[in-house]
């Protein structure tokens, strides 16, 4: 009697064993690199550390009271949310241009579609770099246009009313690559249907854009949005090889922050407070956008 | 679509206009690179000869070569380890029915809210007590799990009839097989966008190869980038920018060769 059942029971469970099996690499993955350690962050956030990083004495929201009422952390917040209104907004407005415009159907198309997403394959280093040369106040691009126009010349990465804004040019054209191709797709998964039946009751080409193009690809322009939001929040590399968060301290971004107080200053605990800040600040993107998005956008 | 010759014209003259301002910066670090000193500092946009003087004093410079090597093998690895350990996840997410399925699934996707920056300081001190600094498998094992990816195959796996499923099995085939034999054959186009998406942003990747190598034994190209960039920099641009190209052409390649195949696999993904 029992060896029939226990059989049945071992056979059923055969498919919850092998999925065991199968989800294992990625469940002890996610539990050692990103679980424990964002626990691990929480935690020390609430401590005073030592040179190592073992906490040391509990001082409860201390860490946050301080990060909260210092100029300093003010200012990166102040820095980091500007730096998103700058690049967010205009990146997505030129990649949906540029892929509108290569959505066309012409000889030639593939070239310009490769034009516009070749930022994408272009690494942060590398383009902060060919930007760093650019800005260069003597023999950089922008400086002499300015001198060719007669206009006076700016300290691009220099001056901490131009700095952040530099920044954020730069940055603009290093995420063009990535939200054309995203785009693109979207426009292209569009039924042709659509523009036909309308086509016929004359409809011209802002008014398609208007009712058929852009309700049709609202899914994709909200995940890109996110997308883009979440990235900018996360900005590093530009900031170390092009300003290294100056000129007085105009482009701290918040990741810059927090590797300069964890891995310069060797204030782990501080370090960890901001870094739970910047995990809420995503955490209430992601929200909002999907509170948002539920309503606004139009699903297929 | 149909459209008259003025459109045409129109549309034609802003293609070029606005990529020819995309594609600028990319050209003009391609033309310093063949420059020397004066012509740079002369604000010359072509080269007077196309010497690769430039490129030569880059690899006698910096351990270029090396740093290559090392992003070839990083990447490598962590696109394989990527293509692996996803492509499991999603196989089991498809086609096994188990007890808290949906919770799991909840925890995939609840590691896309975690960003990367706010975990690194405690995976830094993990990478140290593994004593995994310099390594390759520091530099690539934190990044072989991949939300993104799993639902991207995932995706891609929920086109394939389940009754293919319950047939193999009646005719005997191991789970393994079906996954080996069916689904990961059918799955070839997920599988390459996942593959060059991975290749794609660990190459590119910045901030981790800079806080866990600390000597030129891993170090990747982009770390090479920025110490090329600190010591040169007053002095020859043309030698940095021959830097700067040598890194991107490997990724430059890759998309133009899978921009079609990117840009549609990672739509689908997206969405759906």
């Amino acid at each position: 009697m029992t060896r029939p059942s226990t059989m049945t029971m071992w056979r059923k469970t055969v498919d919850g064993r092998t999925a065991a099996l199968y989800l294992l690499p990625s469940i002890i993955l996610f539990s050692v690199f990103v679980f424990y350690p964002m626990f691990r962050t929480i935690y020390l956030s609430f401590f005073l550390t030592d040179q190592t990083g073992n906490a040391a004495i509990m001082v409860g929201f201390e860490n946050f009271v301080y990060l909260l009422g210092s100029s300093e952390f003010q200012n990166s917040m102040k820095a980091t949310g500007l730096f998103v209104l700058y690049t967010v907004p205009i990146t997505i407005v030129l990649a949906l241009f540029f892929a509108l415009l290569a959505n066309e159907k012409l000889k030639g198309i593939g070239f310009f579609r490769t034009m516009y997403s070749s930022t994408m394959g272009i690494s942060v280093a590398a383009s902060s770099v060919i930007w760093l040369f650019m800005f260069n106040p003597s023999i950089g691009m922008f400086n002499r246009l300015l001198g060719v126009l007669s206009l006076p010349q700016i300290q691009w990465l220099l001056d901490p009313e131009w700095a952040l804004l530099s920044v954020s040019i730069s940055t603009i054209w290093m995420n063009i690559g990535f939200s054309f191709l995203i785009l693109l797709g979207g426009l292209q998964n569009i039924d042709e249907h659509l523009y036909e039946s309308s086509r016929i009751d004359g409809a011209g080409y802002f008014y398609r854009l208007r009712r058929i193009t852009l309700p049709m690809l609202s899914p994709t322009l909200f995940f890109i949005i996110t997308i883009s939001l979440i990235n900018a929040f996360q900005t590093f590399g530009q900031i170390d090889i092009l300003t290294k968060g100056g000129p007085s301290q105009s482009t701290n971004l918040i990741v810059y922050s927090i590797y300069r107080e964890a891995f310069i200053n060797y204030q782990f605990g501080t370090a960890s407070a901001q870094a739970v800040i910047l995990f809420l600040i995503i955490l209430i993107v992601t929200i909002l956008q999907f509170k948002l998005g539920e309503r606004k956008v139009h699903y297929q | 679509m149909k459209m008259g010759l003025p459109q045409k014209i129109w549309i034609y003259f802003l293609l070029i206009v606005t990529s020819a301002f995309v594609f600028f910066p990319v050209l003009y670090a391609f033309m310093i690179s063949f420059m020397t000193g004066p012509e740079i500092i002369q604000g010359k946009f072509f080269p007077e000869s196309l010497s690769f003087e430039n490129y030569s004093k880059v690899f006698s410079r910096l351990p270029l070569l090396n740093y290559l090597l090392n992003s070839f093998i990083v990447s490598v690895s962590v696109m394989l380890g990527q293509l692996v350990v996803c492509s499991l996840a999603a196989y089991a997410f498809v086609f096994l029915k188990f007890k808290g399925r949906d919770f799991i699934f909840f925890l995939f996707i609840s590691t896309m809210m975690i960003p990367w920056e706010a975990t690194m300081i405690p995976n830094v001190f993990t990478i140290r007590k593994l004593d995994w600094f310099n390594t390759y498998q520091g530099l690539t094992l934190p990044f072989f799990a991949l939300a993104f990816g799993t639902f991207l195959l995932r995706q891609h796996f929920l086109t394939i009839p389940k009754e293919l499923h319950e047939a193999s099995q009646i005719a005997g085939l191991s789970r393994f097989r079906f996954f080996w034999r069916v689904v990961l054959p059918v799955s070839k186009t997920s599988l390459v966008t996942l593959g060059a998406y991975g290749f794609l942003t660990t190459w590119n990747m910045y901030l981790w190869p800079l806080l866990i190598t600390t000597n030129k034994s891993v170090r990747t190209v982009q770390i090479g980038l920025k110490q090329l960039q600190s010591q040169e920099i007053a002095t020859e641009w043309g030698v940095v920018m021959a830097g700067v190209i040598v890194v991107i052409i490997p990724t430059l390649l890759l998309l133009f060769i899978g921009q079609k195949q990117l840009q549609k696999g990672l739509s689908q993904g997206a969405l759906k």
